[in-house]
């Protein structure tokens, strides 16, 4: 990626500065009319609302879960809001109306100026480059027959590829979660890549054409067809704030034979204060459909914001020879709380996983690895690998690993690795000793112990993680 | 050697500290100059490798009396930190593994932070490669040493000498040398002194603490310090150390108790 996309990474708010479209907010609460309402509104076939229906009526008989290592207050379902046209982000009148909190921010992060602003919500007209760039980039994917647009834009143009493709993966009633956001999502991504094509870039949500907001039901569904592959990355390094807490989305990739997706994120949602008041419960059911032969999914993360984290990107390994893989960094610090992991279901004979996992505990947080490694009956020569480290970074934090093992069939081979460590006042003593200060010695040492898993980022984005690393973890020591 | 002032790099005045409120040095008194090299001994739990830590500013030990002069600061005013970019090089006598960290990576952020300190240029990547390559040989040290993690998994020999590696990039003012004889062997411990009679010029100064004599074989003191119980109890010249190699540090009471009788 160049200078220019990579500072469109950088402008998570660009959408939110939208204004308009529509007014209307539902009342509060969940029935059947709220959702007639909502496909309604957004001029869906009748499919879709049986589809949301059907969501809805299994979700009223589902009870939420509470096997999570997480805790936090009873979530009343009939308080929320569950159509909003997209609310205009409060705009004020100058930089010093910004919270200084914020300023330091993006001061530490490398924002560039007049992307502060206008992630700050200030009301100034910057005009970004972005817009040419984005001509140019959705022209370039469009000559390769890639369609890449809002979920409700494909619902419209592509009914037919939404319709066979949406809820295979993560089906209406997989669990409570996704089964509300089955039955509510109002936007999302999705991405279709056709027979044989290599996407020339990495695909970002920001280069969405549609501006709305998706809301806390964010929906994707990404595609890649015979000898596809493609690089999608979610989410950015610049902290973002939002007034729903509760964000529960649902992502669905499917592969077919000899497809490749690679789905990358950064999460920095607002994590609630240093006394744990605030921050986003980011409750997410991601998985991926390695169905055809050779196929493979690759799931990176880096898990830096939320008050609660707690998803688990899997991979259904199907196809023969397929791949599923999956890289993570969950860092944790004040009050935060992440239970986060992966599934990997061997189906299809050679399958092969790998699971890397590296979780940082600062603070008063707690941070949990659950993984299960299901090897079926039918997965004959199936492989996995999973290497689950923790480090503590000071006294009153913790760190969990749950492995889950299933294994069904003789020829299977899984090895599961995990460790734990400290970052100790003697490390520090002596990078002191050598003229390197506690903030410098934390973040090397913490990027060495996440190295596996930020190479497996694009580089720009990987730069971006390490620096937000640095920065979460300030003040953590010492 | 100068007797001027200007040449005084570290003066120690009445020095008391504690840990944990269990008071361990009681009173040091210790001048050192340009272009010396002072030797420290005693046995374990003299107070020999506090002084050290507390010279390097570890956080785990108050000063309760005394004072430190180092180049005409308050040395106690200073964070571990600036007290390294100071010139103040402490060679662990445990040195700490830092898994994930290449020692590359480590070498160069400690040389670069010490550089930019020294109002000096940094080194990219691969300028740093060439200047410590040139480091290592004086050491004997294989190549791959600087891909691996720092300290993990190095014998006890390696460990020292990437001490003494270290000690080479930053260029010290004042080296202090904490049991770096301990747990070498005899090929080890001459490659380690020559290292360090390498480093050791007329503008800077060495403080080595050590049981044994055998490391001053090959690094000659001008001084030799006895310490016990917190404080030092005799000074001497090399000879010093001979004597105790060959006496024991018995010896050192019974002279002294030899002395103070006969001077009361």
């Amino acid at each position: 990626m160049s200078a220019v996309l990579q500072n469109l990474v950088n402008q998570p708010y660009k959408h939110g500065f939208v204004t308009d479209i529509e007014s209307e907010i539902a009342p509060k609460g969940l029935n059947e009319e709220t959702i007639r309402l909502i496909s309604a509104k957004k001029n869906e076939p009748e499919w879709l609302l049986e589809f949301r229906l059907k969501a809805y009526r299994q979700w009223l008989a589902m009870t939420e879960p509470h096997w999570q290592n997480v805790k936090y207050p009873k979530i009343d379902f009939q308080e929320i809001s569950y159509y909003a046209a997209p609310k205009p982000k409060k705009k004020l009148a100058s930089m010093d109306e910004v919270d200084p909190e914020l300023l330091r921010t993006f001061e530490k992060l490398g924002v560039p100026m007049h992307e502060r602003a206008a992630l700050a919500g200030v009301a100034v007209d910057v005009i970004f480059d972005s817009v040419s760039v984005t001509t140019t980039y959705k022209e370039k994917l469009a000559e390769v027959g890639i369609i890449f647009c809002s979920i409700s834009e494909a619902v419209q143009h592509h009914p037919e590829l939404v319709k066979q493709y949406l809820g295979t993966v993560v089906p209406v009633g997989d669990n409570f979660f996704a089964a509300l956001n089955s039955a509510v999502f109002t936007d999302g991504s999705f991405c279709y890549i056709p027979k044989g094509v290599k996407c020339p870039m990495d695909l970002s949500t920001y280069f969405r054409i549609n501006t709305q907001e998706s809301g806390q039901f964010e929906r994707t569904l990404i595609i890649a067809e015979e000898g596809a592959s493609v690089s999608y990355l979610e989410g950015c390094t610049a902290p973002q704030f939002d007034t729903n807490q509760l964000h529960a989305a649902v992502v669905e990739l499917v592969a077919l034979d000899d497809a490749d997706i690679k789905y990358s994120t950064v999460q920095n949602w607002y994590a609630g204060d240093e006394n744990g008041v605030g921050g986003i419960y980011n409750f997410v059911t991601k998985r991926g459909l390695a169905k055809g032969v050779n196929s493979r999914i690759s799931w990176t993360q880096v898990e830096t914001g939320s008050a609660i984290t707690w998803k688990y990107p899997s991979c259904i390994l199907r196809g023969d020879n397929s791949v599923g893989e999956f890289y993570s960094v969950a860092v944790t610090n004040h009050h935060q709380q992440a239970d986060t992991g992966t599934k990997m279901i061997h189906i299809g004979k050679n399958t092969r996983s790998t699971i890397i996992s590296k979780g940082i505990s600062a603070g008063k947080s707690n941070s949990s690895y659950r993984g299960l490694v299901r090897i079926t009956p039918t997965a004959e020569n199936a492989r996995n690998f999973s290497q689950c480290d923790s480090m503590l970074v000071g006294d009153q934090c913790g760190a969990h690993t749950f492995p889950y093992i299933q294994v069904k069939n003789n020829s299977a081979k899984v090895e599961h690795e995990a460790s734990t460590s400290k970052i100790g006042e003697d490390q520090l003593f002596y990078f002191a000793q050598r003229g390197i200060d506690s903030e410098e010695a934390v973040s090397m040492i913490v990027n060495g112990f996440c190295k596996e898993v930020f190479q497996q980022l694009p580089m720009e984005f990987a730069v971006e993680a390490t620096k937000l690393l640095s920065f979460k973890l300030e003040n953590s020591v010492g | 050697m100068n007797n001027d002032n200007n040449s005084v790099i570290l003066k120690v005045d009445n020095l008391h500290a504690c840990i944990q409120g269990k008071e361990i040095l009681k009173g040091i008194n210790l001048t050192v100059k340009r272009g010396e090299i002072h030797a420290i001994m005693g046995l374990n739990g003299s107070g020999k490798s506090t002084f050290a830590k507390i010279l390097a500013g570890h956080p785990d030990y108050q000063v309760t009396q005394g004072n430190i002069q180092y180049e005409k600061q308050d040395l106690l005013e200073l964070s571990s930190e600036e007290r390294a970019q100071a010139g103040i090089f402490l060679a662990f006598q445990y040195p700490i593994e830092i898994p994930g960290v290449a020692n590359s990576q480590f070498l160069r952020l400690a040389y670069n932070t010490v550089q930019t300190q020294r109002g000096k240029e940094e080194l990219d990547p691969l300028e740093f490669d060439d200047f410590v390559r040139e480091k290592m040989k004086l050491l004997e040290m294989k190549p791959d040493f600087l891909d691996r993690s720092v300290n993990e998994g190095f014998s006890g020999g390696e460990k020292k000498r990437n001490e003494i590696l270290q000690m080479a990039l930053l260029e010290p003012r004042l080296g202090i040398l904490d049991e770096t004889d301990s747990g070498l062997d005899i090929d080890a411990l001459k490659i380690v002194a020559r290292g360090v009679n390498h480093l050791s010029n007329q503008d800077n100064a060495m403080i080595l603490i050590t049981h044994y004599q055998r490391l001053l074989d090959h690094i000659v003191p001008d001084y030799v310090h006895v310490m016990e119980a917190g404080r030092i109890i005799k000074t001497g010249g090399k000879e010093l150390a001979l004597e105790l190699e060959t006496h024991g540090y018995d010896w050192v009471h019974n002279d002294l108790q030899h002395t103070a009788g006969a001077s009361s």
